[in-house]
């Protein structure tokens, strides 16, 4: 414990928390991405032609199966080149579509196993009620479907922000880049980077015990002992 | 463009990364099960202490990023402690198999829980000591229910050891980095073929995925 410099903490401390703005910013501009996005994906699913569905959903299990650290170089580092479509992004937005895509498909899930869960009699009033489709989907199955699942998305965003220090790799300047940053100036890893820790650690444990104080209560009111949706990291 | 030329250049660079990849894989999700087992009974365990430290050691590691304990298992750790941590290759291994094996922790720890209590009831009304409850009774139903979350994490644990390449192991990625520095209008190929090998990793992983799913709800009535 010898090595341990209190001067170089307070320090690095104002460095590291500079790079804080944006690396909340950026998990908030992926998750709300994510959510939309995964709705398409929840669309794919349900599509009645098969060959289409099949392939989009081929499509969908690789992008889960794939790293995401290679999904941002991808669109970082390749997209530009890629012809006719291809354009170049700043970091920032590399970040948002690379993360933001890779999650959706964990959110699509999300809402795919809330739309289950209603009950078939549902349907069948809705049908009875001769309501067409735009009428069904949003005043009789959304607003049940979506509810129950609002913890397991609570939980994405914890997940989100802890996955959004990969976006350092390419040059979004968040705490763990100003961290890294401060350690290849002064040649003092140790300090910055437990402050990044640490600052990870203060913001995501009291989320994660408020969402589950949240689920908790969701599932009091909706009368279920299982949470909804697929428990992922 | 991707050509045919193009792939057979970059094909063979690519698999050179592929044995890395693979032990890391192999050695995280066997330290990584072993760590959740531990953690899991040490949580469920009568020593106050030791419950509470291994509390303390499942929230930080959950509670904080993979990214960002690699780079502190590799970089700080060995300057606060003095201590190397041995290669990047134990430093890689370990941030990934410490860190998933605090998320899995929780299911060996939830699953063993959701065994009914009337099974441990009727295992001391026949006598058994604590041990066998566990090992004859508790433990064999316990794993069943553990099955379908592990597999998810076997290929969670595959996405993350491209993180590696970041603390300079040669794996598939670090591969793809250099050829993609030394021709940029090469990278969408590259990087389609290197998302391609770890695809192609991933299949096997679904399919035990699915094995396991199926094997924990075999013989055991649908709720």
């Amino acid at each position: 414990m010898s090595n341990w410099s209190w001067s170089t903490f307070s320090d690095a401390f104002p460095v590291v928390l500079e790079g804080l703005g944006i690396t909340l910013g950026l998990t908030i501009a992926c998750y709300l991405f994510a959510l939309i996005f995964g709705f398409i994906w929840t669309l794919i699913r349900r599509m009645p032609i098969k060959v289409i569905r099949l392939p989009l959903l081929w499509v969908m299990e690789f992008i889960r199966s794939t790293p995401p650290l290679v999904q941002l170089f991808f669109i970082f580092y390749a997209w530009p080149m890629v012809p006719v479509v291809g354009m170049a992004l700043d970091p920032f937005v590399s970040a948002v579509i690379g993360l933001g895509i890779h999650y959706s498909t964990y959110i699509g899930e999300v809402y795919r196993s809330g739309i289950d869960a209603v009950d078939n009699g549902q349907w069948e009033a809705a049908r009875a009620l001769n309501y067409g489709t735009s009428k069904k989907w949003t005043k009789i199955i959304l607003p049940q479907a979506l509810p129950p699942t609002i913890p397991m998305l609570g939980n994405y965003l914890i997940i989100m922000f802890k996955e959004v220090p990969l976006a350092s790799t390419i040059g979004v300047l968040g705490i763990l880049a100003m961290a890294n940053d401060y350690g290849a100036q002064h040649w003092r890893y140790l300090e910055p980077l437990t402050i990044v820790a640490i600052l990870f650690l203060v913001l995501s444990y009291p989320s994660a015990i408020l969402i589950n104080k949240l689920e908790r209560k969701m599932n009091k009111r909706f009368d279920k002992k299982e949470p909804t949706g697929s428990k992922a990291v | 463009m991707i050509t045919i030329n193009a792939i057979a250049d970059i094909f063979p660079v690519l698999m050179k990364g592929v044995e890395i990849t693979v032990t890391v894989l192999l050695a995280s999700i066997v330290l990584g099960y072993l760590m959740a087992f531990i953690a899991g009974f040490c949580r469920l365990s009568n020593n106050i202490l030791l419950r509470k430290f291994t509390g303390f050691y499942v929230e930080v590691f959950r509670g904080t990023s993979l990214i960002v304990q690699l780079f502190w298992l590799y970089y700080a750790f060995p300057i606060l402690f003095g201590i190397e941590v041995g290669s990047n290759f134990w430093a890689g291994v370990l941030a990934i198999s410490l860190n998933y094996g605090a998320y899995m922790s929780e299911i060996v720890r939830s699953s063993i829980l959701a065994v009914a209590k009337g099974q441990s009831e009727a295992s001391t009304a026949l006598n058994m000591s604590r041990f066998q409850r566990m090992r004859l009774v508790i433990f064999p139903q316990a794993v069943r229910m553990m099955l379908p979350e592990f597999g998810n994490y076997l290929i969670l644990m595959l996405k993350s050891t491209s993180l590696v390449s970041l603390i300079g192991m040669t794996d598939i990625l670090y591969y793809g980095d250099i050829l993609r520095s030394s021709n940029l209008s090469q990278a969408p190929t590259v990087y389609f073929l290197v998302l391609l090998f770890y695809f192609i990793l991933a299949l096997p992983l679904i399919w035990l995925t699915k094995k396991m799913e199926s094997a924990s709800k075999k013989g055991v009535a649908s709720q």
